[in-house]
C-alpha cells in the first residue's frame, strides 16, 4: 500500500476493485465502512455483488477479465471532461499524450459493452474518483490474477497519476496483500529475481554487496518462478524441491499438473505445521513451530514491520522454521549460528536499505513502516511524498485484452474464484477450527438464478463442473450475487477443489496465473 | 489550553476535551462502564459522575467538556455515595454467581463493586430471567448479566459497521437483541467478537474449550497470522496452551479483529499438529530424529548439486513465515546452494 490502513478514514473517495475487502481483509473492511459513514464516497467494481456493493455510490458488476476496459473508460471520461489534475500531469508524469491516444477509443459506450455494465455508471464512477480531493484505490487478486494482471495494475496507476492521487495522505494506490507476510517474503528476497530489499540478482553492484557480507560468490542467473519450477519439475529438470509452509496441492492452478510435477521430483521436502496435501507427497516432512511458538516479525500490507512473540513451547519435537534453517545452513558450511531471530534482523538491517532503521528494540511497542532508512527514522506513513519515486510517474498506455480462455459453445460459462470470510487459504489452519467449519463447511459454486433455471439446477443440487483441465463435483448455491454467465467458487477446499479447473496461463510479466477466469461447463449430477 | 482544578490540584489541559479525557490523561481514575474512547460519548451508566464547584447536580464527566477555571471533584462524598447507589442498583438486578462466572477477575462491575464496597444488591425484587443465546459458534449472550451499557451495540454499529444487534423492549425488560429476536446465529453477525471484547461484564463471553480464570492466563502480544492486515492481539496462554485471543489497541487495528484472528486459534494446539520429523520409506512415513533428516537432506542437496548442478534445486519460501525465516531461506539457496530458484506464492 502506498498509504496506511488508518488513512482509509482520510479518503474522500474510495475505488475498490477486485477486492472483497470485508471478507478478505475484514478489519480494513470495517475501516472502509466507518469512512463511508463519515461521508467518503465509494465506487466498487467486482464480478460479484459483494457486501461493499451495498454501501457503494456506484457498483459496477463487471465481467471477469474486463478491468482494463473499465479503467480506460473511466480515464477516457476524465480526460474528455478535463477532470484530471493538469498541473500534476505536467510536473510529475510522462507519456500523457500516448495515454490520451489509447484511451480515446474507450468511450463509455464501448467500455460498458466490454464490461457488461451501464455506461452512465462508468461516467459516474469516473466523476466521483476524479472530483475527490483525496481518493484511494484498493485492489487485490481480482486485479492481479489475470493474464492481463500487470497491465491492469498499470492502468490503475494511470488513473491515480492523472488525478494526482498519489504521494498524499489519504490518496494513493493500495494493493491489499493476502497472506500475513507476503509483503515481508517479497521484501526479504523470496523472489527469483531479487535479493532482500528488491536488489536485483542480475545487477553486479547489488550482488557484489551481498557477496561481501555473505562472503560467497552468488549466482547471477535469474531463478525460476513457482509455475516455472513446477513445469521444470515435470520435465525432470528440477530434481530437488524444498517447500516451506506452502500448500500448492490446493492453492495452485491445475492440481493434476502440480501433482505430476511434485511426484516427478527426486526429492521433496515439506516443512509445515500439519501434514498438508502437499506434505503427503514429500520424501521428508519437517515439523515446524506455529506463529505462537516463536519470535520474529511479519510485515503487513501497509509495510509495517511488527513482532510476533513466543507464547508457548513448540509442540512435540517441532522447531521454529528459523531454527531448522539455521541447523541446515551450519551443516552446509554457513559460518554463523543464529541464536535468536533478532540477530537475523540485525543482519537483514545491514543489507536492506529500507529496513536499516528497524530493530527489535525499536518495534517492541509498535511496528514501524518501511522505508525506515536509519536508526532515528520514524518510518514512512505514505509513499511518494517527495514526488514520484522514479522522478516522474510513467503513464503506460495499455489496451484491454480478452482473458486466455473465453466461453464457447462447449464451455459456455466463466468460472471465477475467491475466498471466504470464514476460511483461510488452503484451510490447514481454519479447517481445524470447529466453529469456522460449521459456518463454511464445504466447497460450493454460486450460480445465478436464471442460469440455474436454464440448467434445471436447484439450490443444494450436486453439479459437475468441467474445464479443459479437469472436472469436479460440488454443490450449487443459487444466488443473485453473480451475474448470468458467471459462476464463482471459493478455492479453500480439497474436496471439490476448484484448482482442478483453473487455468495455468500466466501474466507474462508477473507470472501470475489467470485464476480468476476459466471457461467452464456445468451439469447437474444424477437426478 | 485551559486551566482546571481537579481534586484541589491545578492542571493545564487541552481545550475541547471532556473531563473524563482530561482525567484519563492525568491518570486520575474515574470509573466507567459505558465509555470507549473509540465511540461517541453515550452517558448511559452515570458512573463517571463528578462534582463541579457551583453546581448542585452531578455531571457525567464523559459528556462534559472542560472549561477554563473549572473546579472538579472526582471522589467527593456525594460522588462516591451516588456511584455506590448506581452500582447497588445494577448489582441488585444481576445474578450473584461471581464464583463461577467466567468473567470473574476481569469484570468491571465486580471491580467497582469491590472498590465502592457494594457487597450485594439491596433492592430485593424480581430479577430478569431470560434464556441465554448460545446460537453463535464462538460466543454467548446472557441478558441476565447485561448492564445495558450499550457498548456492544455501538461497537457493532459504529466500528464494525455490521449493526447486527440493537436494544429491544424498554425499562426493566430491556435487553440486547437481534432483529425479531431470532438469535445471533440467524442474524447478520459476522462473529468478529468485537462486541465481546467491549463488554465490561460477563454478558457477552467467548465460548471456551479449555476453561480458565482470568488470573491464570498470561497475555502475550503478537500479530495475527492470517491476513495481511496484521492485526495486533494478545494470545491468552494457560500452561503450554493458547486458550483465547483478545484484540490489542493501537495501530493498525484499533482494538478490532475479525472472526479468524479472534476465534481461529484452536489449530495451534490441535492433535493433528506434526510433532516429529518424518521420512518416507517404501511409500510410508516413518518417524525420524532431527539428526537423521538433516543428514539425509544435506546428502541429497550435495548429490543433486554434484550430479545436475545447483539449478536443479529449488525452494518455495513462505508468505506465512517470518521475515527472518524468509531471509534465511533465500540466503541458504543463494549463498550455500548457489541458485536463485527461490520463490513463494505471492501470486496466489
Ligand atoms: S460479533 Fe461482531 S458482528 Fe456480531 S454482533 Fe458482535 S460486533 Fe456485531
Ligand atoms: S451485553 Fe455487555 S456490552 Fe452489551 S449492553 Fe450488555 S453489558 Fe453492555
Ligand atoms: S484479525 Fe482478521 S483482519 Fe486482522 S489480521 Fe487477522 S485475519 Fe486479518
Amino acid at each position: 500500500m502506498t498509504n496506511s490502513i488508518e488513512e482509509v478514514l482520510d479518503n474522500d473517495a474510495m475505488f475498490v476493485i477486485g477486492s472483497n475487502t470485508t471478507e478478505n481483509h475484514p478489519v480494513i473492511g470495517t475501516f472502509m465502512k466507518q469512512a463511508i459513514r463519515r461521508g467518503t464516497k465509494l465506487i466498487v467494481a467486482d464480478p460479484r455483488r459483494i457486501e461493499l456493493a451495498d454501501y457503494a455510490d456506484v457498483f459496477l458488476q463487471i465481467k471477469p477479465g474486463t478491468n482494463i476496459a473499465l479503467i480506460n473508460g473511466m480515464i477516457h471520461v476524465i480526460i474528455e471532461n478535463k477532470l484530471y489534475d493538469r498541473d500534476f500531469v505536467d510536473k510529475h508524469t510522462e507519456n500523457f499524450e500516448e495515454l490520451k491516444k489509447v484511451v480515446k477509443d474507450y468511450t463509455p459506450e464501448l467500455a460498458a459493452e466490454i464490461c457488461g455494465v451501464d455506461k452512465e455508471d462508468i461516467i459516474k464512477a469516473a466523476r466521483i474518483y476524479a472530483e475527490a480531493e483525496r481518493a484511494g484505490i484498493y485492489y487485490a487478486m481480482g486485479i492481479t490474477q489475470h493474464t492481463t494482471g500487470t497491465h491492469s495494475v498499470m492502468s490503475l496507476s494511470n488513473l491515480s497519476l492523472i488525478c494526482g492521487n498519489i504521494g498524499k495522505e489519504g490518496a494513493g494506490i493500495n494493493p491489499l496483500r493476502g497472506q500475513n507476510n507476503v509483503q515481508g517474503a517479497c521484501d526479504m528476497g523470496g523472489l527469483p529475481t531479487d535479493l532482500p530489499g528488491y536488489q536485483k540478482v542480475f545487477k553486479d553492484e547489488a550482488r557484489e554487496k551481498f557477496e561481501r557480507v555473505w562472503k560467497v560468490k552468488l549466482p547471477s542467473k535469474v531463478g525460476l518462478t513457482v509455475p516455472e519450477i513446477l513445469d521444470e519439475a515435470e520435465k525432470g529438470k528440477i530434481k530437488f524441491l524444498y517447500i516451506m509452509g506452502e500448500n500448492p496441492m490446493v492453492s495452485d492452478p491445475d492440481i493434476n499438473h502440480v501433482k505430476k510435477a511434485l511426484t516427478s521430483l527426486d526429492f521433496l521436502i515439506v516443512q509445515d505445521i500439519f501434514l498438508t496435501e502437499t506434505a503427503e507427497l514429500a520424501d521428508v516432512v519437517l515439523p515446524a513451530a506455529s506463529f505462537a511458538e516463536k519470535d520474529g516479525t511479519f510485515t503487513n500490507t501497509e509495510r509495517r514491520v511488527q513482532r510476533i512473540r513466543k507464547a508457548i513451547e513448540p509442540v512435540g519435537a517441532a522447531k521454529a522454521d528459523w531454527q531448522i534453517l539455521t541447523d541446515l545452513m551450519v551443516r552446509l558450511g554457513h559460518d554463523k549460528k543464529y541464536s535468536h531471530p533478532s540477530e537475523i534482523m540485525d543482519e537483514i538491517r545491514s543489507v536492506t536499505p529500507s529496513y536499516r532503521g528497524i530493530s527489535y528494540d525499536r518495534i517492541e511497542v509498535e511496528g514501524i513502516q518501511w522505508p525506515c532508512t536509519y536508526m532515528k527514522h520514524p518510518g514512512t506513513k505514505y509513499l511518494h511524498r517527495e514526488g514520484i519515486a522514479r522522478g516522474k510517474g510513467l503513464l503506460m498506455a495499455v489496451d484491454h485484452r480478452d482473458s486466455a480462455e473465453v466461453p464457447d459453445s462447449e464451455y459456455p460459462f466463466i468460472l471465477t474464484t475467491g475466498r471466504l470470510l470464514y476460511q483461510y487459504h488452503t484451510r490447514t489452519m481454519t479447517g481445524r477450527v470447529d466453529g469456522l467449519n460449521k459456518l463454511a463447511p464445504e466447497s460450493f459454486v454460486e450460480i445465478n438464478d436464471a442460469t440455474a433455471n436454464k440448467l434445471n439446477i436447484s439450490n443444494g443440487d450436486k453439479v459437475r463442473l468441467t474445464t479443459r483441465r479437469g472436472s469436479i463435483i460440488t454443490t450449487a448455491r443459487v444466488t443473485e450475487i453473480v451475474d448470468e454467465g458467471v459462476v464463482f467458487m471459493p478455492f479453500h477446499y480439497t474436496e471439490g477443489a476448484v484448482n482442478y479447473l483453473t487455468n495455468t496461463k500466466l501474466d507474462e510479466h508477473a507470472k501470475i496465473p489467470e485464476l480468476k477466469v476459466a471457461a467452464v461447463k456445468i451439469e447437474k449430477v444424477g437426478s | 489550553m485551559v486551566r482546571i482544578t481537579i481534586n484541589g490540584v491545578e492542571y493545564q489541559v487541552e481545550d475541547d476535551i471532556t473531563i473524563l479525557e482530561a482525567c484519563n490523561r492525568l491518570d486520575i481514575p474515574i470509573p466507567t462502564l459505558c465509555h470507549d474512547e473509540r465511540l461517541n460519548p453515550y452517558g448511559a451508566c452515570r458512573l463517571c459522575l463528578v462534582e463541579l464547584k457551583g453546581k448542585n447536580k452531578l455531571e457525567a464527566s464523559c459528556t462534559t467538556k472542560v472549561r477554563d477555571g473549572m473546579e472538579v471533584e472526582t471522589h467527593s462524598d456525594k460522588v462516591v455515595r451516588t456511584r455506590r447507589e448506581i452500582l447497588d442498583l445494577l448489582f441488585s438486578n444481576h445474578p450473584e454467581d461471581c464464583l463461577t462466572c467466567e468473567k470473574s477477575g476481569d469484570c468491571k462491575l465486580q471491580d467497582y463493586c469491590y472498590e465502592y464496597g457494594v457487597e450485594k444488591g439491596s433492592y430485593l425484587g424480581e430479577k430478569r430471567d431470560y434464556s441465554i443465546d448460545d446460537s453463535n459458534h464462538f460466543y454467548t449472550y446472557d441478558p441476565n448479566k447485561c448492564i445495558l451499557c450499550g457498548k456492544c451495540v455501538r461497537v457493532c454499529d459504529q466500528l464494525q459497521g455490521t449493526s447486527a444487534i440493537g436494544f429491544e423492549n424498554r425499562g426493566f425488560k430491556t435487553k440486547v437483541s437481534t432483529p425479531f429476536d431470532m438469535g445471533l446465529a440467524k442474524s447478520t453477525c459476522v462473529s468478529c467478537g468485537n462486541c465481546v471484547a467491549a463488554c465490561p461484564v460477563g454478558a457477552l463471553l467467548p465460548k471456551r474449550k479449555i476453561r480458565y480464570r482470568a488470573w491464570e492466563v498470561k497475555k502475550v502480544k503478537t500479530t495475527c497470522s492470517y491476513c495481511g492486515v496484521g492485526c495486533q492481539m494478545y494470545l491468552l496462554v494457560k500452561g503450554n496452551q493458547v486458550v483465547g485471543v483478545e484484540p490489542a489497541e493501537g495501530k493498525p487495528n484499533n482494538g478490532l479483529l475479525c472472526v479468524k484472528g479472534r476465534f481461529g486459534y484452536s489449530f495451534i494446539n490441535h492433535t493433528d499438529r506434526l510433532k516429529t520429523p518424518l521420512i518416507k520409506r517404501n511409500g510410508k512415513f516413518e518417524e525420524a530424529s532431527w539428526e537423521e533428516v538433516y543428514d539425509l537432506i544435506v546428502s541429497k542437496i550435495k548429490e543433486s548439486k554434484a550430479k545436475y548442478g545447483p539449478n536443479s534445486l529449488a525452494g518455495l519460501t513462505s508468505a506465512r513465515c517470518t521475515n527472518e525465516e524468509n531471509y534465511l531461506f533465500q540466503k541458504m539457496f543463494r549463498a550455500l546452494i548457489g541458485t536463485n530458484n527461490v520463490d513463494h506464492c505471492a501470486r496466489l
